[in-house]
Formats: structure tokens, C-alpha cells, sequence
């Protein structure tokens, strides 16, 4: 409101339009701390929270704290059983698994960070421009999104990585293609309930364009909701993409991929049972984390969703 | 009214534990009912519907009943098993809901509701069950009863849908009915019609009747005594032919703020409060 | 009370894909008919954007220009591209997927052989799933926040997050390989294979229609731990969504009707909330059995079993497109129709869609 009424008055406008922003990001500030005490009331969303913490840290620390090569083999090594030496074994090819894990970590991390990052903004796209001008724009848009999420997603993934060929990039691409449509309803929901509030039609009254209005003021209203979905939904991608690279269609040997790691395990799984085991917990232990984190989030950002 | 009491409650209290703190909705109720017909007024919060469901042993999860005293004929009321409360509940004593879009079951037939109701209190077949259902479809004068007891809760009207109900539960021929807000759901065309129907069973039965309302002049004109809630105490009990002599403010102030066909046209009186009237 | 009904609307609107919740029937089929076309029109531009050229992969590298050019023309590539897309559904809509590189037989031939095998264990699989699933959700919803509750949600958040290939391998190591309970890859021993007629396809209806006891149980002692483990994912997410649909239900007004009538507690979980449930129920049952038919991609490989997920994959790995596509096609239409099922299902079990 101060902004508004403050526009024009010279001296004052400069004060203000410095301060506005220092008490909006207060505001935001003020509603991040309430989320986060919240969130730290939750003990299986931290445990979710320290798992995907520890992934990231594992990532960035891999190179220090591996205690092996993970891709360089050692065949006098084969096939060893966990030990004080391996941890966790060593692989038909006398690679450390453990090292193999940790170097995998960043698969893993890369395949969500860049779905997340590039199916998120689509969904948020297509769905806030089809709640705003709705009419035949929202019909088309719509359509189009309900033929995607009527598709079977892995299959789906499957036949465009086969047209694309084998490789991370392009699993990641396929995910992603997969992925955005419930992002799109999400945002196209919250964008009907604002689009008829006073402060938005406040907005166009001072002339900002459809685009302005969308960009600045409809989306980051739609962001919290489609966040908590991209979370939730990161431990199925994390699922597909391992589910590709045990098919063989994502990252290609000799990269430490987790997928692909339990796949190469299989013919040794009754008597070396470790070397598919290991990737496996792993894959597992990382998208619990994404799930519990996911869940916490959602009973503090949308109380309303909980099912 | 005759002298023999059907239902003695000394001192009620409900409460519910919520996340921001207990909630008392029902503080030291106290009252004695004969064959007679009853009426509860108070506003929304004030614990009339809860007095009502307290008596039925129906109070949500999160809630407790703490009483001195709550018999009915022979039944202490506070110390029943779910088993014991099964043979009570709608045989003895049954409740009329607000809103009969909500409380008939949208998935089951009237007839499969109704008939529901009096096999689980009469061992009957289910011809013989039928046959008395429509009969009770009749004493609720719907006019084509075969059609609605056929027929899904959403394909008949608010008024139909609440002789439905009445119907549904008068069919065990329960002793004491209560009735929660029975005809504020509906339109006000047939709020009247409805009451009348109600009133017509209540007398032909020789029932009991605990009426909550808001409304006091409806609660006055069908009730022989009225009991007036305010946050949980009843702040005062009257004869329904001496309202106009209540002596409560809060009572007063209740029946000024209706309008008068005859009087002038100022400004309805908003209700005044005191602090002190909900320390009872 | 009436601040209930919007999220219970929203809860159903949620689990409903292909209408709203007004649609009419033909507003559903039109529905499907546009998805449809969605559908092949995504799978003909992945075969346009495939970096191998397919007349190449028809005639060799070393044929002449004339006769690439004539298979390019034979194979309508010289079209327009929307010639070409018309071409491409005139085919699909007269069963013409073309032919497999890998098995030399037309794909709808391969298809029909292999589409069984995975009918039955995903069928199979929902069974059990809805069997234990519904009355899980049930107890968790009945005892929300005691034991059962978080028993179903851990067993849930576990089912969410496990790699469904890992825990199939897990399951064939432990039972299969160390404690020989059942059997392992396959749909039956190798030896028993050729005795089977195949009249429906289905492996557990036809050896009893042969009336080969044996052999049945044979069978069975293969389907049982790919189906169980189909199974576990669809219970998770029945038990969890009808635990959610069923708090739902025993908030609503008419179950404090019924318990005013002194009807058992029995009587009001499982006959007057169930029977509300059961209406929004059988969209989720529907969405999680056309996820298993998908879901066996994976299974299907790891138990050998031969279905359309492992022909899919077998394709997929040796680069036969058609089959790939045709595969791809046959699983989305079977996700379509599925979901349309449920939605003319829905409008028999709920008396207040029927018009």
C-alpha cells in the first residue's frame, strides 16, 4: 500500500522504495524462520534434511575423502569381500565400491538438480500463463498437459532416451520432459485463486504488464507449492534415473552410476551378494531422504495438502 | 407435563483438548426432564448442541464428559460400555440432525437407511422391515413413498430429505428425541411444515423432546420449557408462556433483537454481554 | 462440518485424470480420443528426431541411390511431415506398427504374444495389493496416530523410496537363491514350458484349464515373488490414499447419524465410510494398476519374465525402433483406456454421478 500511495512524491520515493524492499525482505525473512522452527519440529524431516545435506557434502568432498581411484581397475583385486581395507568390497573389476559410491553421489545429485531446474520453470510457465488468461489459452495449455500426465512416465522416458541414445544428458532431458506437468496444474491452481486479488488487480491498475504481473507477482506465489512437489517428486526421478541406468540407457560405464553399479553386481548376486547390494541401500537411503524432507515441507509450507 | 423424570443431568461438563489449549464448551449444566418438551436456546459456541450430543455419549474424540449425575430412567449414562450404549442410542433415545444434505449416508438408498436403523433394534426380516418403513415414509406425509425410499439422498429436496431423517429416526420409537438445529438448514417456506410434522409424531408418541435452537420464538412456540445457554451455562430456565417475563438480561436481550410486525423501525438492539453472566 | 466438503471434492479431483468431475460420458471419450492422439503424435516425433536414418537401417549402407530413394518413397519419408503423421495414425489405427528388426514378425503379432505374460502379473499383482491395501488404509485411518497408522506410513515412505529393481534382486537372492521358497526367473520351469497350451495366454488359467495341477502350481511358485513385489507398491499407495479418503469419510455428519441409530462401529467403518471410499477408490485402484503394467518394465527384467516390458527392453537395447514405439504406444493406450475404465466405473459407484 505505501508504495503505492508514495509514487510520485519526490524526496520521500527514494527513502521509501530503499526501505520497502528491506521490510518486504524482513516480512520474508520473518515467514522463512517461522517455516524453518517448524520444520526442525519435524524429526523425520531433518533426518530427510541431514540425508540430502550429507549427499551434497559428499559431492563437493569426494575427490578428499575417497579412499580410492574410482574408476581405475585392479583385477588382483577382484571380488573382495568388505574388509578394513574396502569398506564395502571391491567390484568384478577390483574397483573400491566404496569409492565408486561416493564418486556416484553426483549422478544422483545432477539428475535432480537439473530436472528440478528445468522441469520446475516449464511447469511454472505453462501453468501461471494458463490460470491467467484462461480461455482458450488455459484449454489448450491444459490439454496439453493432460495428454503428458495421462502418459506411462517411465515408458515414456524409455522410448525418448532410445531415440536420443544412452547417456545421462539425455536421461536427464527424458525425466525432465516427464516431469512437468504437475508442476503446471500446481501453478495454474494457486495462479486462479490470486488472479482476482485486490493487489494484483492494484498492479494492473498501475500499468504493469501481463508479463510484469506474472513474473513479479503471480509466480513467486505459486513457487512454495511447486517446491514442495518438485521435493517430493525428486526421489521418484531419482528412481527412474537409476531405473535407466540399470537398463543400460543412462550413464554409461565406466562411470560410477549407482543404477548401473547394481546392475553390473547382478551376476555375482549369490555369492559376492555386496557389490549390488551397497548402490542399492544407497539409492534407497537417498531418496527416503528426499521423501521425508518432502513430506516435512509440505506440512509446513501447505497444511491444506496433506493426505 | 407429568411428574415422572425421564432424564436427570446434574452439573454436565464438557471440554475438548485442543492444540491451543482445553476448550470448555459445557460448564455445570444441570436440568431434569419429564415427558414434556424441552427447548435450548443460546448462540453458536454456546454449548447447546454439545449438551445434546454429551447425552447420547456422541462427544468427538478430542472431548471428555465429566457429570455428577446423568440417568436416564434406569440408565446411569456416564458409565456405559459401547455395547450398552448401541441398546440406547436410537431405541431410546435419538437425535435430528441439521442438515440432511450431509447426514444421510450418499452412497445408500433411503430405504437400505431407514430399514437400517429398525432391524438394528428389531429382529424383523427385511419384507417386514420394508413394510414398516414406508409406513413410517407415510407418517412423515411424503407423498410417494415407494419412489423415495428407492431413491439417493441427493435426489430429493432439503424439506424431503429432513422427514427422511425424522423418519429414519423415529422408526426404532426412541423415547426421547432430540432434535439439533432440525430446520436450519432448510428454506424457510418449508421450516414451518417441517416443525409441524415433527410436532405431530412428537405428541401422537408421547415422546420426550430436547429442541436446540437458535431461535427462540420457534423454540417458545413448540416448547413447554426453555433453557437459555450463554458460553456454556444455562443462564436461565423459564416457562415458554413467561418469556416475556424473563429476567435475564441475556435473555432479553435475545428476544429484542427480533423484529416486531407491529413495532417501529428502528434499529435492532445488538445484543449486549457482561462478563459476568459466563462465570455462573 | 460443511468446510469438509471442498477438500473432500479436492481429493477426488486429484485422483481423476482424464475428466472433471462434472464431465459428461462423451466429454470422457472425447477426452480419451484427444490423449490418444497425443500419444501418437509424441511417439511419431521421437521417431523423427531418432539419429539413426531408417531407410539406412532398412536397406544397408551399401544399397544405390536409387534404391534408397525408392525405400525412402516406399517408406513415405519424402512426405510432408503432417502427411506423414497421417500416414503414421492410419497405420496405428489399423494395428500397423511394422515390423521388428530383432524378430522379423510385425509388431502387433509380438505384441499380442507377449502383452499376457505382463496382463498377468500386474493383474495379479493388484489383487494382492488392493486385498491387503484397503483394509490397511482402513485400520490406519480407524487408528489414526497409534501403531498401525505409522506402520503404514513407514511402510509406505520405504515403498516410495526403494528402487523396485534392487528389491527384486534382494527378493530373488533371499528367497529364490538362499531359502529356495520359489521358484526363479521365468513364467515356468524350462522343462514344463512346452507343455503348456496357450488359450488365453494367461499361465495360471490355461494349465487349469488343462487341468495340469501340478503345473499350475509350478507356475504359481514363479508369479508369486515378481507379483508380491508388484504388489507392495501398489499397497503402499492404496493403503496410503485410503487411509486419507477414509478420514475424510468418518469426519462427515452422516456417520454421527449412523452412530445416533446404534449401528455397530464394524457396521459404520466398513459398510457407511467404506462404501463412500469406495467411489474415489477405484480411480486410485485404476491409476495404481496401469502404473504396475508400467512398473514391469523393470520386474519384468529382472525376473526374465516375457512380457511386454522385457520386449520392450530387449528392443530398446538392440535399437528396433518399431518395436520400441509400438510397445510404447500399446502401454499408453492400455494407461488410457484404464483410466477412462475408472472414471465410467466411478459413475456407476457414485448414485450422484448417474444421470
Amino acid at each position: 500500500m505505501q508504495t503505492v500511495t508514495n509514487q510520485n512524491s519526490g524526496g520521500l520515493r527514494q527513502w521509501l522504495t530503499s526501505n520497502t524492499p528491506q521490510s518486504r525482505f524482513q516480512a520474508r525473512c520473518g515467514r522463512t524462520w517461522l517455516a524453518w522452527t517448524k520444520l526442525t519440529e519435524n524429526r523425520l524431516a531433518m533426518i530427510g534434511l541431514g540425508i540430502v545435506v550429507a549427499l551434497i557434502l559428499i559431492t563437493i568432498l569426494a575427490p578428499v575423502i575417497s579412499p580410492y581411484n574410482p574408476i581405475a581397475a585392479d583385477l588382483t583385486k577382484r571380488i573382495l569381500p568388505p574388509s578394513a581395507a574396502h569398506w564395502f568390497g571391491t567390484d568384478q573389476l577390483g574397483r573400491d565400491i566404496l569409492s565408486r559410491l561416493i564418486y556416484g553421489a553426483q549422478y544422483t545429485l545432477m539428475v535432480v538438480g537439473l530436472v528440478a531446474i528445468t522441469a520446475a520453470p516449464v511447469g511454472l510457465l505453462i501453468g501461471t500463463i494458463a490460470g491467467y488468461f484462461g480461455g482458450w489459452v488455459d484449454a489448450v495449455l491444459m490439454r496439453i498437459t493432460d495428454i503428458f500426465l495421462a502418459f506411462p512416465k517411465l515408458i515414456l522416458a524409455l522410448a525418448f532416451v532410445s531415440a536420443l541414445g544412452p547417456g545421462l544428458e539425455n536421461a536427464v532431458f527424458a525425466i525432465a520432459l516427464t516431469a512437468w506437468p504437475p508442476y503446471a496444474r500446481i501453478a495454474r491452481a494457486e495462479t486462479i485463486t490470486v488472479r482476482r486479488s485486490d493487489y494484483i488487480d492494484a498492479a494492473r491498475l498501475q500499468g504493469v504488464s501481463s508479463r510484469g504481473l506474472i513474473l513479479g507477482h503471480i509466480m513467486p506465489m505459486c513457487i512454495s507449492s511447486v517446491v514442495v512437489r518438485v521435493t517430493l517428486d525428486m526421489a521418484g526421478m531419482i528412481l527412474i534415473a537409476a531405473g535407466l541406468g540399470f537398463l543400460g540407457l543412462g550413464a554409461q560405464p565406466p562411470m560410477p552410476e549407482w543404477g548401473a553399479m547394481v546392475s553390473e553386481g547382478r551376476q555375482f548376486l549369490l555369492q559376492q551378494w555386496w557389490v549390488s547390494t551397497v548402490p542399492g541401500l544407497a539409492i534407497f537411503v537417498v531418496s527416503l531422504g528426499f521423501n521425508l524432507l518432502g513430506d516435512g515441507l509440505r506440512d509446513v509450507l501447505d497444511p491444506r495438502g496433506g493426505d | 407435563m407429568t411428574s415422572e423424570t425421564l432424564l436427570s443431568v446434574k452439573n454436565l461438563a464438557v471440554s475438548f483438548t485442543t492444540s491451543k489449549g482445553p476448550v470448555n464448551a459445557v460448564r455445570g449444566v444441570s436440568f431434569d426432564l419429564g415427558r414434556e418438551r424441552l427447548g435450548i436456546v443460546g448462540e453458536s459456541g454456546s454449548g447447546k448442541s454439545q449438551t445434546g450430543r454429551a447425552i447420547l455419549g456422541l462427544t468427538a474424540a478430542n472431548g471428555s464428559i465429566t457429570a455428577d449425575k446423568m440417568q436416564f430412567h434406569d440408565v446411569d449414562l456416564r458409565h456405559l460400555s459401547p455395547k450398552q450404549w448401541r441398546k440406547v442410542r436410537g431405541a431410546r433415545i435419538s437425535m435430528i440432525m441439521q442438515d440432511p444434505k450431509y447426514s444421510l449416508n450418499p452412497v445408500m438408498t433411503i430405504g437400505d437407511q431407514i430399514i437400517e436403523a429398525y432391524r438394528e433394534h428389531h429382529k424383523v426380516g427385511t419384507k417386514e422391515a420394508t413394510h414398516r418403513a414406508i409406513e413410517m415414509l407415510e407418517a412423515v406425509k411424503i407423498r410417494d413413498p415407494q419412489r423415495v425410499f428407492k431413491s439417493y439422498p441427493h435426489e430429493v429436496s432439503g424439506g424431503m430429505g429432513q422427514r427422511v431423517m425424522i423418519a429414519m429416526m423415529l422408526i426404532p420409537d426412541p423415547e426421547l428425541l432430540i432434535a439439533d438445529e432440525p430446520t436450519s438448514a432448510l428454506d424457510v417456506t418449508v421450516q414451518l411444515q417441517v416443525m409441524a410434522i415433527l410436532d405431530d409424531l412428537v405428541r401422537e408418541r408421547g415422546m420426550a423432546l430436547i429442541f436446540i435452537s437458535h431461535d427462540l420464538h420457534l423454540v417458545s412456540s413448540f416448547c413447554d420449557r426453555v433453557l437459555v445457554m450463554y458460553q456454556g451455562h444455562v443462564v436461565e430456565e423459564i416457562r415458554a408462556s413467561e418469556l416475556d417475563q424473563a429476567k435475564h438480561p441475556y435473555t432479553q436481550g435475545l428476544l429484542n433483537c427480533l423484529p416486531k410486525m407491529d413495532g417501529n423501525h428502528d434499529d435492532l438492539p445488538v445484543l449486549q454481554r457482561q462478563a459476568s453472566w459466563a462465570e455462573g | 462440518m460443511s468446510s469438509v466438503t471442498p477438500t473432500r471434492r479436492g481429493g477426488r479431483k486429484r485422483a481423476r485424470l482424464l475428466s472433471g468431475p462434472g464431465g459428461s460420458i462423451l466429454r470422457v471419450v472425447a477426452s480419451v480420443i484427444i490423449t490418444f492422439f497425443g500419444l501418437l503424435l509424441v511417439t511419431f516425433l521421437i521417431g523423427r528426431i531418432l539419429p539413426i536414418d531408417p531407410v539406412i537401417a532398412a536397406v544397408g549402407d551399401h544399397a544405390s541411390e536409387a534404391i534408397y530413394n525408392r525405400v525412402r518413397e516406399e517408406m513415405g519419408l519424402n512426405l510432408p511431415l503432417w502427411q506423414q503423421f497421417f500416414v503414421y495414425v492410419n497405420n496405428v489405427l489399423h494395428g500397423d506398427f511394422g515390423k521388428s528388426i530383432l524378430t522379423s514378425q510385425p509388431v502387433l503379432h509380438d505384441i499380442a504374444r507377449v502383452f499376457p505374460a505382463t496382463l498377468e502379473l500386474a493383474t495379479l499383482g493388484t489383487i494382492i495389493g488392493v486385498i491387503l491395501g484397503v483394509p490397511t488404509g482402513v485400520l490406519a485411518a480407524v487408528h489414526k496416530g497409534k501403531w498401525p497408522d505409522h506402520l503404514v506410513r513407514i511402510f509406505g515412505l520405504v515403498g516410495y523410496s526403494m528402487p523396485i529393481f534392487w528389491l527384486g534382486l534382494m527378493g530373488l537372492l533371499v528367497f529364490y537363491m538362499k531359502l529356495d521358497w520359489v521358484a526363479g526367473p521365468g513364467r515356468v520351469d524350462a522343462f514344463y514350458a512346452d507343455f503348456i497350451e496357450p488359450t488365453t495366454g494367461l499361465m495360471l488359467v490355461d494349465t487349469l484349464l488343462d487341468g495340469d495341477i501340478d503345473l499350475f502350481w509350478n507356475a504359481v511358485s514363479h508369479i508369486i515373488l515378481p507379483a508380491s513385489l508388484l504388489a507392495y507398491f501398489s499397497l503402499a499407495y492404496i493403503a496410503r490414499m485410503t487411509r486419507s479418503f477414509m478420514l475424510e469419510q468418518l469426519s462427515q455428519e452422516y456417520i454421527l447419524a449412523a452412530r445416533v441409530k446404534g449401528i455397530s462401529e464394524f457396521r459404520i467403518i466398513w459398510r457407511h465410510a467404506l462404501g463412500n471410499v469406495m467411489v474415489p477408490l477405484v480411480t486410485v485402484i485404476a491409476l495404481s494398476y496401469a502404473n504396475l503394467l508400467e512398473g514391469s518394465v523393470l520386474t519384468e527384467t529382472i525376473f526374465a519374465w516375457p512380457g511386454l516390458g522385457l520386449y520392450i527392453t530387449n528392443s530398446l537395447l538392440n535399437a528396433d525402433m518399431n518395436a520400441v514405439l509400438g510397445g510404447t504406444v500399446v502401454v499408453g493406450a492400455v494407461f488410457i483406456g484404464v483410466n477412462m475404465l475408472s472414471d465410467l466405473l466411478y459413475r456407476l459407484l457414485d448414485p450422484r454421478a448417474r444421470r
